[in-house]
């Protein structure tokens, strides 16, 4: 399939651009990936996330990302990115015996 | 019934359906915000404003002593027995009349609920302590949109300033009293709504010169009379669509 050399025409101005949303659902944990959303700028980006993704009592704090701030793998790479970790069981340390005195490994 | 009693229903009833009016005008804009996103916050603002109205009437009708249910106040009553002010009951019309409403509305139930947070009336009290955060997000998400739009483009700036023209003559209500108010106040339950106005008058001051949008001359005869319930032509028509499903089917549950 032919690619466009140039990149296809940026949003028209009046569409929002789009942010990622992260939610820390509880103290301790990790912020986690929720989804997306269409926002003018960063503060009303995080407003915007709080009433689309919080309002079940979902988290405790918030991070939104603009999308295009995120540099992703593609899918053509997967093979070379990916297939190599997949027969390097010696990576997973299932090799060392736990003493069983060891709590909360 | 002593007159404080009666004077408590009343005002917990002038509180609710304000809360209830503006909550059924926020749903309205469900399906029709700018942005899915706007439809969301502006229905979250709804829901939270739906939920002190269901604690205020259901009060109301306790202290009324005549076992109406908050069901009975919402959907049961007609255009004159609804006792919320002008400005909530307003037609959403552009939504930067919504938007220039909520600010000037959020802005006054805060420093009500803000007093009302020590009320000696344990149930007020317990509203406001609740609401507060609520409503200072909703001020807060109202500030965001008029500072935007209104030092934005030509286009927004001229709409804001528009409805900015078309619900400020119904601010000043917000602030008016009467007896049934002041009968409540020395024993603390009640918040003078006059004493509001200067810090009202600051913060609504400092966002619209920010937002470059100038304040309006008030009115020598300002609208008013929804605390008695004398209302605009508006609130027929939305009581109409409110109570429509419950009239039509008595009693009806989810």
């Amino acid at each position: 399939m032919s690619q466009p050399l140039e990149p296809t025409t940026p949003t028209t101005a009046r569409e929002w651009p789009l942010w990622e949303v992260f939610v820390r659902s509880r103290r301790g944990l990790n912020h986690q990936h929720v989804g997306s959303l269409h926002a003018p700028d960063a503060a009303m980006a995080l407003r915007n996330a709080r009433d689309v993704y919080t309002r079940r009592s979902e988290g405790v704090s918030l991070w939104v990302v603009p999308a295009t701030a995120i540099v992703a793998s593609s899918p053509d790479e997967k093979d070379s990115f990916f297939d190599p970790a997949g027969d390097k069981a010696y990576r997973h340390p299932t090799f060392y015996e736990i003493p069983a005195e060891a709590q909360h490994l | 019934m002593t007159t404080t009693m009666t004077a408590r229903a009343t005002y917990a009833l002038r509180l609710g359906d304000d809360a209830l009016v503006l909550s059924h005008r926020l749903g309205e804009w469900v399906t029709n915000a700018p942005q899915l996103e706007e439809d969301v916050a502006l229905a979250n603002i709804g829901l939270d404003l739906l939920g002190q109205a269901r604690t205020l009437l259901t009060y109301a009708g306790e202290v009324e002593g005549d076992g109406r249910s908050e069901d009975d106040l919402a959907y049961l009553r007609d255009e004159r027995d609804f006792l919320n002010v002008h400005l909530v009951e307003l037609p959403n019309d552009d939504f930067a009349v919504t938007i220039v409403r909520q600010l000037l509305f959020s802005t006054y139930q805060l420093a009500l609920y803000d007093g009302l947070t020590t009320s000696t009336d344990e149930t007020l009290a317990g509203v406001a302590m609740k609401a507060v955060k609520e409503v200072a997000y909703h001020r807060d998400h109202a500030t965001q949109w008029v500072l935007r739009l209104g030092d934005g483009t030509d286009e927004s700036h001229r709409r804001m300033q528009a409805g900015l023209e078309r619900v400020w003559p119904y601010a000043d209500e917000l602030f008016g009293t009467d007896d049934v108010e002041q009968s409540l106040v020395p024993e603390g339950v009640a918040v003078d709504a006059s004493t509001l106005r200067p810090g009202w008058d600051a913060y609504v001051d400092r966002v619209l010169a920010e937002a470059t949008l100038t304040r309006p001359e008030g009115l020598r005869t300002p609208p008013g009379g929804g605390r008695r319930g004398i209302h605009t032509e508006s609130l027929g028509y939305l009581l109409a669509e409110m109570q429509h499903l419950h009239r039509a089917h008595p009693g009806a549950q989810w």
